[in-house]
């Protein structure tokens, strides 16, 4: 750079300026040395700031990206988990109902057989009733007509 | 109206006038230093708003500096690598961002209204130390890029693919920054004259034209310039792969 410098004030320094497109001078060095201390500068104000930032946004992003990945990995397995156990609990429920009302049934005809044997037990206690009732009827009807058949005899006897 | 010989040599009369300072021996170019100033000033002034307050949810001019942040950090991760992109990001970013600021400041700031003795306030980059400066900052950069990644094996560059390219890439060192330095300071001297002299022989609407067509210009120079730098900068700590 020193000899940049030396090289382009040589011609200028010893003669008066007189310009021109491609007037090379003092003004090269300095101005390199500008851009690089504004390349410090802007390194420290602009690009690792703002850099940071915009790393930082980029880190945050793909965590929460991954994360709720996971939180709906989750919920789809607690989905599926619940189908399951919902499932499984219809199952159960609609076994229940066949077990009751089958057990209901069953209650049921052995309700309406222990009626009917009751039920054909007293018809025949009544009818065995009825017929020694009749029987016994008969035997008095017939006993009395014996005897009245008897007087009636003796009486037409008598009356001979 | 005025014959156009006579008008000509107003408009020429603005090239080339320098408004020197001396400091000791050396002559500087004080137009050069005033605007420049004026750009650092403004880039510093907008970089210090910018990160006053930075929060996770970007606002206001944050959001500018974040779109510019990725913008060089992915230019520059292009053309350097992925592995050193990381050292040189704020060299690339600066020299995008000082010619770019240096181009649109010349381009937008009406600078001839201020009256400086001799020569003309202008965009910086259109004075060839300016150019030269950073070219010559870029060779720099890459030969240190170079040797400090891979020591005395950065020369093993020179002989790749064959040894016939020899010569070709030492004259490529000479050819770079003189390329990068004609090219900017070509680009941006002509956009102003050109503008300047139409304004000087119409002054209404006429150049508008040349105007946005130099706002363009500007920008486009100032991605190359830095897209270029980072390039020479990646080509310098390459790893061939044997």
């Amino acid at each position: 750079m020193t000899s940049w410098l030396l090289l382009a004030t040589a011609g200028a320094a010893t003669s008066a300026p007189e310009g021109g497109l491609f007037d090379l001078d003092a003004t090269l060095p300095l101005m390199a040395v500008q851009v690089v201390v504004l390349t410090f500068l802007l390194n420290a104000l602009f690009f690792r700031p703002v850099g940071r930032v915009v790393e930082d946004r980029e880190g945050f992003i793909n965590l929460s990206r991954t994360e709720s990945k996971q939180k709906l990995a989750q919920v789809q397995r607690l989905e599926a988990d619940l189908a399951e156990q919902l499932k499984g609990a219809r199952q159960e429920a609609q076994q229940l109902i066949v077990e009751a009302e089958q057990e209901v049934d069953k209650l049921y005809r052995e309700a309406l057989a222990l009626a009917q044997a009751d039920a054909n037990a007293s018809r025949d206690h009544a009818r065995r009733e009825i017929e020694s009732q009749r029987e016994q009827a008969l035997a008095a009807l017939s006993k009395e007509s014996d005897r009245l058949g008897d007087l009636i005899v003796n009486r037409l006897l008598a009356a001979q | 109206m005025v014959p156009l010989p006579q008008l000509l040599p107003l408009a020429e009369l603005e090239v080339g006038k320098q408004f020197y300072w001396h400091l000791g021996n050396f002559h500087l170019h004080g137009q050069v230093f005033l605007s420049s100033w004026v750009v650092i000033g403004a880039l510093l002034a907008l970089v210090v708003v910018g990160t006053r307050s930075m929060k996770r949810d970007p606002q206001g001019v944050q959001n500018l500096l974040e779109f510019l942040w990725t913008y060089i950090r992915d230019l520059a991760r292009e053309q350097i690598g992925e592995k050193a992109y990381r050292d040189w990001l704020p060299f690339i970013g600066t020299l995008f961002l000082f010619i770019f600021v240096c181009n649109w400041g010349g381009a937008l700031i009406p600078w001839k209204l201020i009256e400086i003795p001799n020569g003309e306030l202008g965009a910086p980059t259109a004075d060839i130390n300016t150019t030269v400066a950073m070219a010559l900052l870029v060779s720099l950069s890459y030969f240190y890029a170079g040797l400090s990644r891979k020591g005395l094996r950065y020369f093993e560059y020179y002989v790749e693919p064959t040894p016939i390219m020899l010569p070709f890439k030492i004259i490529e060192d000479f050819t770079k920054p003189l390329s990068l330095s004609f090219r900017l300071f070509g680009n941006i001297l002509a956009d102003e004259l050109v503008v300047g002299v139409l304004a000087f022989l119409v002054p209404v609407i006429v150049p508008l034209p040349a105007m946005f067509l130099g706002l363009f210009t500007s920008a486009i120079q100032a991605l190359i310039f830095a897209t270029l730098a980072a390039n020479y900068i990646g080509e310098a700590v390459h790893e061939e792969h044997h």
